[in-house]
């Protein structure tokens, strides 16, 4: 079997068992506070303007945007809950994800609900008074029961979005059957991507027919349809859950933001770990803000930053000292400030840098980022979907005064695709990118150092400030990663042809520190 | 002393539109128990209005309406109801419950043990002469006569005093509608019942009821036994109503009397 099927074949079960409990937890609760209110509107016209407005606008947020907004406001929450009771809650993971999910859920159920309930036939409402049932009465034994055809097929609606939007949950650190489609999209690896897409395909049609089954049920009162679907419904989720459960929790979480360098990254950690007779679970495909407050907030245990990144998005700084000092400095701000450990540097860096193809570059007779300034408004930047909008891009722009005629964003893999099909001229590259040196890339000088130093560095959560275990594990890994031997970990998974998988990669590097001296 | 009448409208008044124009205009009624009213009119005439206002599915503006002696403002609507059978217009057979879960509701909200409420389904099958195995049907696998005959035992299933009915055979075919008419005086006649029928059919009105009540403009226009309001002179709305079925019955007696004459 082609090796990349077969790692993804192996993470499926558990990618789906996470993916069942969250998207079934989120429609429960959708279900659960959806429905009474749905009543409750349906008896006060305010209220449901007011509920069907608020919902229709959650709604039109994108999703990704929705778990996004979470994130901070949980933070927020949990900065307050651990000043008045001394405990905070997970601002990254399953309770995020369910929270944005519930609410996305919710649309549907109210919709159809209301319209349901002020829709029963008021010959029956009348009925209803008529042979003496109290409001409670009426609206348990007539109201609901005539309206649960037209409720049922929202709940439907709701369980086909929910499942799908579940995927984009990867991005706050919660594991669903996104994982699939965001690793494989960063690494190009289409295979996980398909295999992801067909899951999430066949679960939301498994779901659906189950809740079509209890909705036929209740159209014609059949209970044996209704046991039945709900039964299999519950029976799955269970499942899944029981799975989660048994499996051991893992001694250590490793987090990734989401390029290929990171996923590489992290799982010779984990094998690190594992040498030692430990285990580690990975958070992969987190966004940069969200990844160290993850880790400060013990989160997750260790991951891998760079310098240059933590000193202007975390610490605030725009001077850019020379390396050894900035590390120094930066080492101390982290410990006294949040209790992380900067364990050390890995030995390479993955700076923020401008890159242009070698012929057009010459052609140009381009070299540094000043020769860019005059051409600047006739050419195009692709940027990743970060750069536009990181303190980075705007001391280059200040430095240089860059004022390029276009710019565009692109997810990392696409960004490389747009510069080969001159769609752009200049990107914002990556210094350990393997996909500069197999591209016939260059880079531009910063000479006028506007930007800092990224040394890759790793990151150990307070709470394992002093775990020797954990750090004697990842010890090794300091200063033994050059930044030769990281392009070509790193282009193992990003070239067009001949793509390894990640378990490759990640072998790549790790046997090139046994053998330091190759 | 006279026993006080069961029903009593007390100068009620009723208006839909905050007193604009009234569907019901100091009416006054008095229904002693076992009789068999009809109110009749024509639509907006206030019949259907004043017969909701005895098991309080309306509220009067002004006036008092009374069963038993009884003021029923002072009652809770739901048990008052449930004393109180009611025939609704169209059927209104609950879709999503059997023949026989329809008939049981009544005694059912009032907490009968099950025994005794299934032996009175069998019980009222029988009385509406329907087939015992309709009972786990639902309506809609009945034509619109079985279903009226549910919608009779329903609203007798708890035995009530009072039968109320909105226009109760008005959809149905006039053969149809003969026999379920005759059927339900008949069960009238037999349970003692006091039943207030609304209606716009007048000939219904005279085949059935011992006293038709004739409304218009949200007032009462005439009461009286069906055969003085056929002979008597009464007032021009009245006699125009009533006009009907008298040249009808009399189309049938020179019809009938012709073959004797030659």
């Amino acid at each position: 079997m082609d090796d990349r099927l077969a790692g993804a074949l192996g993470l499926l079960p558990g990618y789906t068992a996470q993916h069942v409990v969250l998207s079934m937890t989120a429609l429960t609760l959708g279900v659960a506070i959806s429905l009474p209110l749905a009543v409750l509107a349906s008896q006060r016209p305010r209220l449901r303007f007011a509920a069907l407005a608020v919902a229709s606008l959650v709604q039109t947020i994108p999703g990704l945007a929705l778990l996004a907004l979470f994130y901070p406001l949980l933070l927020a929450l949990s900065a307050l809950t651990t000043r008045l009771f001394g405990f905070g809650v997970p601002a990254l993971g399953f309770l995020p994800s369910l929270l944005a999910l519930t609410i996305y859920s919710m649309l549907p159920i109210l919709r159809n609900g209301v319209t349901a309930l002020i829709g029963v036939d008021p010959a029956y409402v009348e009925a209803a008074d008529g042979v003496g049932m109290t409001p409670r009465q009426r609206l348990y034994r007539v109201e609901l029961p005539l309206a649960a055809p037209v409720i049922m097929a929202g709940i439907r609606t709701a369980a086909v979005w929910t499942i799908g939007m579940a995927t984009l949950s990867t991005a706050v650190g919660q594991t669903s059957l996104g994982n699939f489609i965001f690793s494989g999209l960063q690494t190009e690896n289409w295979i996980y991507v398909l295999t992801g897409c067909i899951a999430v395909v066949i679960l939301a049609l498994l779901v659906d027919q189950l809740l079509g089954l209890i909705e036929s049920g209740a159209v014609r009162r059949d209970g044996r349809r209704i046991a039945i679907g709900l039964a299999a419904l519950l029976f799955g989720t269970a499942t899944a859950g029981a799975s989660l459960l048994r499996g051991p929790a893992a001694d250590y979480v490793l987090g990734a933001k989401n390029f290929s360098e990171q996923y590489i990254l992290a799982g010779l950690m984990a094998e690190r770990i594992a040498k030692g007779g430990h285990t580690a679970a990975r958070k992969e495909g987190l966004g940069s803000a969200v990844i160290f407050r993850a880790l400060a907030g013990n989160e997750i245990d260790a991951y891998v930053d760079y310098s240059g990144t933590l000193w202007t998005n975390v610490m605030g700084r725009s001077d850019v000292p020379p390396r050894a000092v900035m590390l120094e400095e930066m080492t101390r701000f982290m410990r006294e400030r949040y209790g992380v450990t900067v364990l050390g540097a890995l030995g390479f860096e993955n700076a923020y840098t401008l890159a242009m193809r070698g012929e057009r570059a010459g052609a140009l007779g381009l070299r540094t980022i000043a020769d860019l300034t005059p051409l600047a408004p006739r050419l195009a930047l692709g940027s990743d979907l970060e750069f536009l909008s990181r303190p980075e891009w705007a001391a280059l722009r200040n430095a240089y005064g860059l004022a390029f005629g276009e710019e565009k964003s692109f997810n990392p893999t696409f960004m490389y695709r747009a510069i080969q099909d001159g769609l752009v001229d200049v990107i914002s590259a990556f210094s350990s990118d393997g996909r500069l040196a197999g591209d016939s890339l260059v880079t531009l000088e910063d000479v006028k150092h506007a930007i800092p130093s990224y040394d890759a560095v790793i990151l150990i959560a307070p709470k394992h400030a002093n775990d020797e275990v954990l750090r004697g594990a990842l010890a090794p890994l300091i200063g033994a990663i050059p930044v030769e031997t990281m392009r070509q970990a790193n282009f193992m998974l990003d070239r067009d042809t001949d793509k390894a998988s990640l378990a490759d990669a990640v072998r790549f590097l790790a046997a090139s520190l046994n053998s330091p001296a190759k | 002393m006279a026993t006080a009448p069961l029903i009593e409208l007390d100068q009620v008044s009723k208006s839909f539109d905050g007193g604009r124009t009234f569907a019901l205009r100091d009416v006054s009624l008095a229904v002693e128990a076992g009789a068999f009213i009809a109110l009749v009119g024509a639509s907006g005439s206030g019949k259907t209005t004043a017969m909701k206002l005895i098991n309080r599915l309306l509220e009067p503006d002004q006036g008092e309406v009374r069963v038993e002696g009884i003021a029923v403002r002072t009652l809770d609507a739901p048990p008052l109801r449930r004393r109180i059978g009611y025939v609704f217009q169209g059927v209104g057979l609950f879709p999503h419950m059997t023949i026989a879960e329809n008939i049981a509701i009544t005694p059912q909200l009032l907490g009968w043990p099950r025994s005794e409420i299934d032996a009175r389904v069998a019980e009222l099958l029988d009385l509406v002469e329907l087939p015992q195995h309709y009972a786990g049907r639902l309506p809609q696998a009945l034509s619109g006569g079985q279903r009226q005959r549910a919608g009779v035992a329903r609203a007798i299933a708890a035995r009530p005093r009072v039968v109320l009915m909105d226009e109760p055979f008005g959809a149905l075919d006039p053969i149809t509608r003969d026999a379920l008419a005759t059927a339900w005086r008949a069960i009238h006649d037999r349970l003692g019942v006091t039943t207030i029928m609304v209606t716009h059919d007048v000939q219904e009105a005279v085949l059935l009821a011992d006293r038709i009540v004739v409304m218009g403009g949200g007032r009462i226009l005439a009461e009286d036994a069906p055969g003085p309001l056929l002979g008597g002179d009464a007032a021009p709305e009245v006699a125009a109503l009533m006009a009907m079925p008298r040249r009808q019955a009399e189309r049938i007696r020179a019809l009938t009397a012709k073959p004797a004459h030659g």
